[in-house]
């Protein structure tokens, strides 16, 4: 597949945005020794809160589910940054932002503890994301501009 | 082919390639850079926030002391009577089987007895029991032989004898301490008899009905060596003693004004409790419910409902008043006030009760420039909350405690003007079972605290305050070295005397005074 240059900037410039969001959201909750998903997990809502309560029930789950949060973010969100394997990344991604919304879905009638920062109705942002994740992973520019392009030697698509 | 074609390539790679190949790179340094820098000012607000601050938090529970089984008699079992029992380990075998049935449906319910189950065996035996209703008797002997916590047709063991009146069941060689939970005007007279034939003695809140019972039952105590606790549970409230240890170390400043609340909206929580079918004149011992009460007709109104009389009850003051002020009393010391004035009035439940729906007490202590105010209502679930205001910040508690920061502090002062803490906003908060106090820095995590959201969950984890006030009363009697636990007959005469004195203000329509001297009333 060919892009134009237009195509290309914006493509790389989606996955560098998302990447730096994951990165700085897992890089914050990496270094912060006492962050903890607990509170944003019983704040769930919609038909699997009872799941997400569950694991903010359980000090095993939850630590579990606290480190895969952190370092997920942060390898997800490297690894669309310096475009290396990004398709991965992007399912990676898409799986954490569907849980992510699962446990707060924009369903009308349900009301969050934490107040949003918009009018949503069933479309929010981390829905938005998830599927900009999805063009990434459609779309892949890592061998455009990214460590990829070092890795892999098959540019035909540049040509 | 296409291999040969591959490594040329891949041997060849143009400068071109490299720095799209590299370019991001920088971007992720850029992004480090982000977060250190908010490390690092999150590591200085910390620091600066906490660095004076040395909360004292206890840590574990004092290990069980090893002994012979104690043998309790169960002196009043009706709703709290058996919430007793249960936090020592007996529930109904009934109880059980509700709690599989609802568990089936509701989680919450199957927790709650994996809870139970898992409550600690405190090596005792429930060995009398003493009703005057024939059905409160039976239901707590069933749960005195339910040792092994089993529903219906589960192992049951030996079930406790059931007295008809209390003094026997004190004179019983079987019984080594009683548990107290009767109506109140029974408290005095039953706790006395049986300090004064040794027995160690649990006694519900609050301590006293009358002003006078109040001295004797001190004397008594003191006289008889026995080891007595009275029932407010809230003593074992972790964030009470991590309060406590910030004022000492002044996180709050000069402390003014302490509100503290009571808000209640159900026919429950205004003591309109359910009449029991099997409840008649057959079936309950009247004329030893009335006691040093004034004689009235059986009611089965006054039998369930005691709360509402001033015959059997302290009312507002004596009932929920009492669960502040002793919370207060073991942050602050407060002690007995100068000086206290009430009032109120039966403005909901119209329902013939004599005692207030509405009450508010303003409590001063003059020795330490603050008043005390306590406002209630049981037609409303507004809830206000308990907050101890200082010049610098105000500490509001719950299960958890929060300090908030205010905007004209002077403590403060630099830390505002830095952005380093917002006013009204929380700086620290602490959460049973955290074992530290925490610096809150992001505005998530403010907000989730703000609202109590922030490790508070009904999971169960916590232990029942009940039970580990019964403990502490338990070891206390296996030490046998002559020490009393936290809520002994000193603290539970302070909190009866500082009701007596809402009562007699709200009834008299006059202010009360502590003359501390000649320890009165005047």
């Amino acid at each position: 597949m060919r892009y134009s240059k237009t195509q290309s900037f914006a493509l790389v410039i989606l996955r560098i945005s998302i990447g730096w969001h994951f990165l700085y959201e897992g890089g914050v909750k990496v270094l912060n020794p006492h962050w903890t998903s607990k509170s944003y997990l019983l704040d769930s809502g919609g038909f699997l809160k009872g799941f997400f309560e569950q694991i903010a029930g359980n000090q095993t789950v939850l630590t579990f589910s606290d480190y895969a949060n952190a370092y997920g973010l942060t390898l997800i969100g490297l690894s669309l940054v310096i475009g290396v394997f990004t398709r991965y990344a992007s399912i990676a991604g898409m799986v954490l932002l569907l849980l992510y919304y699962l446990s707060h879905p924009a369903f009308p009638g349900i009301e969050y503890l934490f107040p949003s920062d918009g009018s949503y109705f069933i479309i929010n942002k981390t829905l938005v994301e998830l599927f900009s994740l999805m063009v990434i992973y459609a779309f892949p520019t890592s061998n455009i501009f990214g460590l990829q392009r070092l890795l892999k030697s098959d540019k035909s698509f540049l040509e | 082919m296409a291999n040969d074609k591959k490594e040329n390539e891949n041997g060849k790679l143009s400068r071109r390639d490299i720095i799209a190949g590299l370019a991001a790179l920088p971007i992720v340094g850029l992004v480090g850079y982000g977060l250190l820098r908010s490390k690092s000012e999150a590591a200085k607000r910390n620091s600066s926030l906490l660095s004076d601050i040395k909360p004292e938090i206890q840590t574990g529970i004092p290990a069980l002391i090893e002994g012979k089984t104690l043998r309790i008699g169960i002196i009043g079992s009706g709703g709290r009577g058996g919430y007793l029992m249960k936090a020592l380990g007996f529930v109904n075998p009934d109880r059980i089987d509700e709690y599989t049935e609802k568990g089936k449906t509701d989680k919450y319910w199957l927790q709650y007895l994996e809870d139970f189950r898992a409550q600690e065996n405190l090596n005792v035996k429930i060995t009398a029991i003493c009703d005057v209703f024939d059905k409160n008797a039976d239901r707590a002997i069933a749960a005195g032989a339910n040792v092994h916590r089993n529903g219906k047709g589960g192992a049951m063991d030996d079930a406790p004898k059931r007295f008809t009146t209390y003094n026997e069941l004190i004179d019983s060689p079987d019984v080594d301490a009683v548990i107290i939970a009767t109506p109140d005007h029974w408290h005095v007279p039953i706790a006395i008899e049986a300090a004064r034939n040794g027995k160690h003695v649990y006694c519900e809140k609050p301590l006293s009905w009358s002003v006078a019972e109040t001295y004797e039952i001190r004397d008594v105590v003191k006289k008889s060596g026995v080891v007595f606790q009275l029932g407010h549970q809230g003593r074992q409230t972790e964030s009470y003693n991590v309060a406590r240890s910030l004022i000492k170390q002044d996180v709050i400043g000069k402390i003014s004004l302490i509100e503290v609340c009571t808000n209640r909206n159900d026919p429950n929580g205004a003591w309109v409790y359910d009449i029991a079918p099997e409840a008649n004149e057959q079936t309950i011992d009247w004329k030893q419910f009335i006691g040093q009460a004034p004689w009235h007709d059986f009611s089965l109104e006054r039998f369930f409902r005691w709360r509402c009389w001033w015959e059997y009850s302290t009312g507002l003051s004596g009932d929920l008043f009492t669960h502040e002020f002793d919370a207060l009393n073991q942050i602050l010391d407060l002690g007995i006030p100068n000086s206290v004035v009430a009032s109120g009035g039966i403005y909901f439940f119209k329902d013939g009760r004599t005692v207030p729906d509405v009450l508010n007490m303003a409590l001063e202590y003059p020795d330490r420039d603050f008043t005390l105010l306590y406002s209630a209502t049981l037609a409303s679930e507004k809830n206000r909350g308990k907050v101890i205001m200082g010049h610098d910040a105000y500490l509001e508690l719950s299960d958890t405690l929060l300090v908030n920061v205010d905007p004209r502090s002077t403590r403060y002062k630099e830390k505002l003007e830095q952005g380093i803490v917002e006013a009204f906003k929380p700086i620290f908060s602490y959460v049973p079972g955290q074992g530290a106090v925490d610096a809150i820095t992001s505005p998530t995590e403010k907000y989730f605290a703000g609202r109590g959201l922030l490790y508070t969950y009904r999971d169960g984890k916590a232990v029942d305050t009940t039970h580990l006030h019964l403990r502490e009363w338990i070891n206390c009697i296996r030490a046998g070295n002559g020490a009393q636990p936290s809520c002994n007959i000193d603290q539970a005469f302070q909190e009866a005397m500082a009701a007596h004195m809402g009562t007699i203000a709200y009834k008299e329509g006059r202010r009360t005074y502590w003359d501390a001297e000649k320890e009165v009333i005047v």
